[in-house]
Order: C-alpha cells, then sequence, then structure tokens
C-alpha cells in the first residue's frame, strides 16, 4: 500500500462529491446557520489535511500498529461448499481493535481534532460500535470524550456502554423522539452548537453534512484498497460481487469506493429488512424510503404523508436508522449499486451458520450482508467469488441473540 | 407594501421595536393555535412566528423539542398549520405571521405547492432552520413568487461573507441568534450581540431581529435597545407547557403583555 494514495483526492472518472457536499441530488450541507462556521473550518481543514504528507503518514501507522491492519480476507471454505455455489470470500474487519470497521474513522477525525486543537471529541451511537471506536481513540490521545446514545440502545447493547465507561468517555442516555440512533445524532449536533470552541464532532457514518459524508468515506476506504490487493492476491483477480450491510453505510462506502470504476464488480448494499419490507417495520430506505433532508443532508428517508421521519426497526442497533449515506443514494439512482434489504430472521440464521461452519462469530449487522450471500451464493457456480464485509465481530451481540432464544445471560 | 415592511414602518414612526412571539403549532393541541396567535395579538405582538413541527429539530433545545413532540401525537402536519394561519387571517388582516421549521416537510408537500398554498393562507415570511441560502434555491425562487419574504438565521459564528450572502437572500428580516447553542439557551452577553448587531447592520438594509435566550422584560427591553426586533420563542412554549389548556391562552397573554410593557416603558 503506498502511503500516498491512502487518502485520494479523486478517482479518475468518478469525483464526487462536488466543492459543496453534492452527490448529484443527494448530500449538501443543510444545517442551521449555527453550524456552518464549524462545517466551513472542518472543510478546509480537512481538505488541507488529507493530502498533507505528514498527517497521511500518521494515519497509516496509527492503522497499522494501533488498529492491527491490513485485515486478512478469509475464504469462508466449508460454508460455501455447504451452500453449493459461489466461494464467499469475508473482509476480515471484526479483526480490527475494538472489533469493527467503525476505528479506521475515529483514528482519522481524532488526528484531525488534535490539529485543530480541540481538546474534547463527541460522538453519536447506536449499536455502541461508533462509541467505543470513539471513547478509545479518545483515550489513546488524552481527549475528554462525550457520547450520546438512545436509552433503548443503552438496554440493548449494555457491554458497549461498560466499554465506553471503561475507556473514560461519558455516556449521555437520549430520552427524546425514538430513543435510538437518529435521537442520538440530534442531540450530538445540539452539543456541538453549544460546545463549538472546544470539540469536535466524531460522526461514525457516511451522513450528516458535508464533509463528514465524503470525510468518513475517505477515512474507511482503506477497506476496499486492502481488498483490491488481497483479491488478486489469493484468487488471481478481482470478486464478481461485493457485499455489505447498509445502516448509515460507512463500511459499504469504504468497501465499495475503491471498486467504484471496476464495473465488472457488482456492489451490492443490503439494508435491515426487519420483520419483512411489506410490513412497514424495517431501516431500508433506499428500498422502501423516499428523498428527504434530515442530518444536514439530502437522500432517501423513511418519512409518513407529511414528511415526518418514520421510526424504524430492526435486530440490529447499528442499522437502525431512517436515513442512509447521500452517496449511496446517487449510487443507487445512478445503478452502479444495488441494494436489497433481509429480514431480522434470515440474518439472525446467517449469524447462526457463520458460527457453526466458520468459528466465526459476525455482528448482526454485518449477518444482514451475509445473509444476502445465503440467497444469491447457491444460484452461482462455484468459480464465482462474492466477497462480503464481515464489518464487526458478533460479542456485542450474545445479549441479543441469547434473549431471541429465551436465554438470559 | 408586505404586511412585514409595514409592520417595521409603523414601528419605527412610532420608535417602538417589534416584539416576535414564537410558538409550536398545533402545542398542546391544533385547536389551541388560533386562539393562541389572538393572544399574542390582544398582548402586543407585532409578528407572530409559528412553529411546523418536526420528528428531528436539530437546532431546538428541550423545551420546543417536546412541543413538537406534543403536536405531533395529534398528527399536525404542514397542511394543518396553513389551515390555522388561514382561519388567524379571516379575522386579522394586519398582523404578519411567519412560518418557522425544517425543511424536510416542505420538500415532502412540494416546495411550489407550499409556497402557493403558504400564500394562500395569509403568510407572510418562512424561515426553514436548516435551508442555509446555498441549499435553498428552488424554495428561494417559489416563495419570491408567491410575494413572501424569506427570513434567514445569522449567528456569532458568521463570517462576514456569510453575512454578504444572507444580504442577498434575505428579505423581510433577518433573525440573529444571540448566542452559541439551541433555542432555550443559557445566558446573553449584551455587549457581544450589540458589537455583533452592529457589524450585521454594516452589510443588511433589512431589520435585524434577535431572539435565543431572552426570557424576561429586563432582557427583552436590553435588546430591544441593541436590535430592531425582539424574538421570544421557549420561554412562551414553557408558559403553554406548565399551564391547563383552558388557562393557556390568558396565561401567555399576559406574559407577553409583560414583555411588551417593559420594552415600551420610558
Amino acid at each position: 500500500m503506498q502511503i500516498q494514495n491512502l487518502l485520494p483526492t479523486t478517482q479518475q472518472v468518478y469525483n464526487l462529491p462536488d466543492a459543496h457536499g453534492h452527490f448529484g441530488p443527494y448530500g449538501g450541507v443543510f444545517v442551521a446557520e449555527t453550524l456552518m462556521a464549524a462545517l466551513e473550518q472542518l472543510r478546509t481543514g480537512y481538505e488541507r489535511y488529507r493530502t498533507d504528507p505528514e498527517f497521511v503518514a500518521e494515519f497509516a501507522a496509527e492503522l497499522k500498529h494501533f488498529v492491527g491492519r491490513p485485515s486478512p480476507i478469509y475464504h469462508a471454505k466449508r460454508w460455501s461448499e455447504k451452500l453449493g455455489g459461489a466461494q464467499i470470500y469475508l473482509k476480515r474487519e471484526d479483526l480490527n481493535h475494538t472489533g469493527a470497521h467503525k476505528v479506521n474513522n475515529t483514528v482519522g477525525q481524532a488526528l484531525l481534532a488534535r490539529r485543530f486543537g480541540k481538546p474534547r471529541v463527541i460522538a453519536e451511537t447506536g449499536a455502541g460500535q461508533h462509541g467505543v471506536a470513539t471513547a478509545t481513540v479518545a483515550a489513546r490521545y488524552g481527549m475528554e470524550c462525550v457520547v450520546y446514545m438512545g436509552s433503548e440502545d443503552i438496554q440493548r447493547q449494555s457491554s458497549n456502554v461498560y466499554r465506553m465507561k471503561l475507556l473514560g468517555a461519558k455516556v449521555v442516555p437520549v430520552e427524546s423522539g425514538s430513543k435510538t440512533l437518529k435521537d442520538a445524532l440530534n442531540e450530538a449536533m445540539r452539543d456541538w452548537v453549544t460546545n463549538v470552541d472546544s470539540t469536535f464532532y466524531i460522526i461514525g457514518t457516511v451522513a450528516g453534512p458535508h464533509p463528514y459524508p465524503m470525510m468518513v468515506r475517505d477515512f474507511n476506504s482503506i477497506v476496499g484498497k486492502e481488498c483490491r490487493t488481497q483479491m488478486p492476491e489469493m484468487i488471481g483477480r478481482q470478486p464478481d460481487a461485493i457485499l455489505a450491510c447498509v445502516g448509515g453505510g460507512s463500511n459499504a462506502m469504504g468497501i465499495f469506493y475503491p471498486y467504484i470504476e471496476d464495473t465488472a464488480v457488482r456492489l451490492i448494499g443490503v439494508e435491515a429488512g426487519g420483520l419483512g419490507v411489506a410490513s412497514g417495520k424495517h431501516a431500508a430506505p433506499l428500498s422502501a424510503g423516499t428523498p428527504g433532508v434530515l442530518h444536514g443532508n439530502r437522500t432517501y428517508l423513511m418519512q409518513d404523508a407529511n414528511g415526518q421521519i418514520m421510526e424504524t426497526h430492526s435486530i440490529s442497533a447499528g442499522l437502525d436508522y431512517p436515513g442512509v449515506g447521500p452517496e449511496h443514494s446517487y449510487l443507487k439512482d445512478s445503478g452502479r449499486a444495488e441494494y436489497v434489504a433481509v429480514t431480522d430472521d434470515a440474518a439472525l440464521q446467517a449469524f447462526h451458520d457463520l458460527c457453526h461452519y466458520e468459528g466465526i462469530i459476525p455482528a448482526l449487522e454485518s449477518s444482514h450482508a451475509l445473509a444476502h450471500a445465503v440467497k444469491i451464493a447457491p444460484a452461482m457456480s462455484k468459480d464465482k467469488a462474492l466477497l462480503v464485509n464481515l464489518s464487526g465481530r458478533g460479542d456485542k451481540d450474545m445479549n441479543t441473540v441469547a434473549r431471541l432464544s429465551g436465554i438470559e445471560l | 407594501m408586505s404586511r412585514i415592511a409595514a409592520t417595521f414602518a409603523r414601528l419605527q414612526q412610532q420608535k417602538r421595536k417589534a416584539l416576535i412571539p414564537f410558538f409550536t403549532a398545533g402545542d398542546p393541541h391544533p385547536d389551541t393555535v388560533v386562539p393562541i396567535m389572538q393572544a399574542l395579538v390582544r398582548a402586543g405582538s407585532d409578528i407572530i412566528e409559528l412553529g411546523v413541527p418536526f420528528s428531528d429539530p436539530m437546532a431546538d433545545g428541550p423545551v420546543i423539542q417536546r412541543a413538537s413532540e406534543r403536536a405531533l401525537k395529534h398528527g399536525t402536519s404542514l397542511r394543518d398549520v396553513l389551515q390555522k394561519v388561514a382561519e388567524f387571517r379571516r379575522a386579522d388582516a394586519t398582523t404578519p405571521v411567519v412560518l418557522m421549521g425544517y425543511a424536510n416537510p416542505i420538500e415532502h408537500m412540494g416546495v411550489s405547492e407550499f409556497a402557493r398554498a403558504a400564500a394562500a393562507a395569509g403568510v407572510d415570511g418562512v424561515l426553514v432552520v436548516d435551508y442555509p441560502p446555498e441549499e435553498g434555491g428552488e424554495l428561494a425562487r417559489a416563495l419570491r413568487q408567491a410575494q413572501i419574504d424569506e427570513v434567514f438565521l445569522l449567528a456569532p459564528t458568521s463570517s462576514a461573507q456569510r453575512v454578504a450572502l444572507v444580504a442577498r437572500a434575505a428579505s423581510g428580516y433577518v433573525y440573529y441568534v444571540s448566542l452559541k447553542g439551541v433555542t432555550g439557551a443559557g445566558n446573553l452577553d449584551l455587549d457581544d450581540v450589540a458589537a455583533n448587531v452592529t457589524r450585521i447592520k454594516q452589510h443588511i438594509k433589512l431589520p435585524v431581529g434577535v431572539g435565543f435566550g431572552i426570557r424576561d422584560g429586563v432582557t427583552a427591553r436590553a435588546i430591544g435597545n441593541i436590535a430592531d426586533a425582539v424574538v421570544v420563542g421557549s420561554r412562551i412554549v414553557q408558559e403553554i407547557e406548565s399551564s391547563a389548556r383552558e388557562n393557556i391562552a390568558a396565561n401567555v397573554e399576559k406574559l407577553v403583555r409583560g414583555l411588551r410593557d417593559a420594552m415600551d416603558a420610558a
């Protein structure tokens, strides 16, 4: 991996977002005037550092020594044989420090926060993975850390709450609205408006106002870049399709982005279908939503007939979000990526399968991508290759899965 | 002349400052919208800012968030709010009404359709919190065509460039957010507000209103000495929240009359 290419400013043809953060009709900066100055500072600061050799070298060194990159690709042979079709390869983001891809981005943003001289970082979190990854880097760099988390999610993800506290973060329960990720994001924005002089807001996904969708994508694109080198080393070519789960969509953008111009590779984003898209109880805006404006950007949303944001449902807290990163909206409309939804039940089955056949406990979020591989692999020939982004490990989901099996831990 | 311009012209002649109360339409119930508006007029309000409830009011503090949640419990939609403005207009042809809300309900209705319906209902101005001038071009065109003013926010952190940008986009008046924070927050630094209003007035010929953090007559009067208009929101919403439904209009009237008297006192 060449260090100077770690955070490329453009690809050859695909060159989004534009200077104002637009991906076609999506993205942009839809925030109150009170935040415009802070976003402008972030935009110019990131523009400067993304090409600054010293910054890029420090980011690369942190990814190697603190995160443990590169993460391997693993051939899930037994499971592939069981499914009887395409070979399934797993990009092992679950093996990163803190157990998910989220840390790639928090390391990048924390390094920026340090250069901006901000002693305090804040974050929103759903499943707690981004909160843990933020608390981790805050401890690593000696920053004060406050994490906003819906009180509903605090219940579902108590072990991650404890991890954040161990790492020295303050976890603030959010009681407004649906008490989940979207409300945590609202609350973090309010904190940022109020404490904008001292505080850097580390957004955990490829949503929010420009430059966040671009910046979070860039920091996570190390995932896809490694795959571009690793797949030819393993099988002599790139995969036929790449699958990744999509909540806000950061792990998917991270692995998709370096493949956007390689149109021979299908890109498939897998949303949380909850109890089924037809039931209305899901978190699949790309599959069943319409465009609108939320959290600083225009994108596909789950909204009612009056433009109010709807409550979502997913077995996985990390996908339980009514919006999606604006670049995914663009990739959907342009046809470059496909988006599908899988149900809670299918994700849970894939979760158990991977435990059983491969000795890997996946996150419930990542299990959605695995579940779609279960759907499409059998109909493909054995010489085809599917690459699934195993974006996180499932240790945090022990309580949820046990409870669904009628076991209290 | 628009109702907003006429209002500021009249006040300037009288050497008085505008009092602009805000409350969320539909809080606590759709039936209370028009009575509260009428109470505000009786108490001496010059312009009414009517909040359009939204599920995710990112720039608002807990008080106005809760008001939005109460209004949405009864399903108060943007169309419902417009209907209430039309109802108010039937008995009041002079008091300007400014809608304040978030982009998504408007985009969902369609910006042209919204501008047309708002004009028909008798709306005079619109402030979309999360439409900075850069992103709201389509709505700006539709509002101009419908002869509705578009009010924009300015903040302590707004650069000279951004003040100039808002100066080109705004009509009616501009709304200076007096502190770093969300609605209903903290303490005002009057010297800081005065310096910023002076700075804004170098770029903007429109009247400048100041809001966020104004909770009593003393502060309202002090802000009135600095700016052209005083905006009071969370304090009124709190009064609505803590009042029994049958007393809301009377309590709000009393509160706002207190602010008015403090501002007008010699």
